[in-house]
């Protein structure tokens, strides 16, 4: 097994735990946390195709390499707006709950 | 097993380690301090997969920008934690979310087990064509030459996520200065870093968007460099935010994104196609794009971490 193997393997794994994480933890900020440790497994796969494709004297692919630093700095923009929403809602509401139409501490009975 | 390999093999065991912490950890505040050190190692992976230009962007957009912000934002809703951990759902739901997240990650490790052999590669088609740009970088190439319309959009990404952070200011503060204004001990060590820093800060955020052309480095990861000096000046109280209704921090917003449209569309006059450079002078293009879409970029940086207007113009 190469480098390249092993850390895509690690990859996936990353992918795995990430969406975990967004599904079964309940708090905004911890989703918005796995979402992006989900989007560092999809990079870092990019990152290995781009190894695999190394040629002309060059490490890796350097077009996949582009597409991840831009990846990298929308997935920033999109972590930003998401954490700015999750604060005003803490500020309008004075709960940072995903739970609809009910108070976090009534909700508590059902779980 | 060769040395590299056990590096590798290491290196793999201690990311996901780092992982599952992020993700069991009970303390939000934990799993961010963690998950910023996670930004690290990946940084040094990036390294290892031969893409030091990408490290460069992780250890600075990925670890230290969403480091600084997550931990702004767990501070702020430390006291929502326990009634939002009571949500938990139920077991059952966790299960499934778990065979779900595992039939994932086993279809993407078996896409990585039999990816074709041998892979398919644009790097010589890069190599081939670096001449007519005038750079040595050849990731530098694709970013602003060969698909240089996935960098504007990408400026027009950013320039919308300002937008929306600036839309969520409550009309009271409409406009207004955003984040709270700190006031730390003048003579501690946080405003002793904030006075010594930047100036080596802003020669490396310039010098790593300057050198990119022919070495690892980037707009992006030079932008970042700058934003976080003047994150850390306005952290330290030395320098308030400025209100996001202001002119001249709008010009500094849109600058970059503007010049590099302007660009796109003289391509068409002066070469034959939006966002062709004429090859005779293409790399004095590309740098007159990159000076102001680093400006702009750290702006934007800086103002995404600075958050949602909070305070009015006059308070």
């Amino acid at each position: 097994m190469s480098s390249a193997t092993l850390l895509g393997l690690c990859s996936a794994v990353l992918v795995g735990l990430g969406l975990y994480g967004l599904v079964a933890n309940p708090e905004p900020l911890r989703k918005i946390l796995a979402f992006n440790l989900f989007g560092s497994g999809v990079f870092l796969i990019f990152g290995v195709v781009a190894r695999r494709g190394a040629g002309a004297g060059l490490g890796g692919d350097p077009v996949l390499q582009a597409l991840t630093i831009t990846g990298l700095v929308v997935a920033f923009a999109a972590t930003a707006l998401a954490v700015a929403l999750l604060l005003r809602l803490f500020e309008a509401t004075g709960t940072a709950t995903l739970a609809s139409g009910t108070r976090p501490d009534a909700d508590a009975s059902n779980t | 097993m060769s040395w590299s390999f056990a590096v590798d093999l290491a290196m793999a065991g201690l990311l996901l380690a780092i992982a599952v912490f992020t993700i069991a950890v009970r303390d939000a505040f934990a799993a961010v301090v963690a998950f910023a050190a996670y930004g690290l190692l990946v940084a040094v992976v990036w390294v290892r997969l031969q893409a030091v230009d990408v490290a460069l962007t992780e250890a600075a957009i990925g670890s230290g920008l969403t480091g600084v912000l997550m931990l702004g934002a767990a501070a702020r809703l430390r006291g929502t934690e326990r009634a939002a951990q009571s949500a938990r759902p139920a077991a059952w739901l966790r299960v499934v979310a778990a065979v779900l997240s595992a039939t994932v990650a086993t279809a993407l490790g078996a896409a990585v087990w039999f990816f074709p052999d041998p892979a398919p590669t644009l790097a010589p088609a890069a190599v081939g064509e670096i001449d007519a740009t005038g750079l040595g970088n050849t990731v530098t190439a694709v970013l602003m030459a060969y698909r240089a319309t996935d960098t504007v959009l990408e400026k027009v990404v950013l320039v919308l996520a300002v937008l929306g952070v600036w839309s969520l200011a409550p009309d009271r503060a409409w406009g207004g200065r955003p984040g709270t204004l700190y006031r730390p001990d003048a003579d501690g060590v946080l405003t002793f870093f904030a006075r010594v820093l930047p100036p080596f800060g802003v020669v490396i955020g310039v010098y790593l968007m300057w050198t990119a052309a022919d070495n690892p480095g980037g707009a992006f990861a030079g932008g970042t460099v700058l934003a976080a000096m003047w994150v850390l000046v306005m952290m330290a109280g030395l320098t308030d935010a400025p209100p996001v209704a202001g002119r001249a921090l709008r010009l500094l917003v849109l600058v970059g994104p503007v010049v590099f449209v302007a660009f796109g569309f003289a391509g068409m006059v002066i070469a034959d196609a939006f966002l062709a450079y004429p090859v005779d002078y293409a790399k004095a293009l590309i740098v007159a794009i990159e000076v102001p879409m680093t400006v702009s970029i750290a702006a934007m940086l800086g103002m995404l971490l600075a958050g949602t207007p909070s305070r009015p113009v006059q308070p």
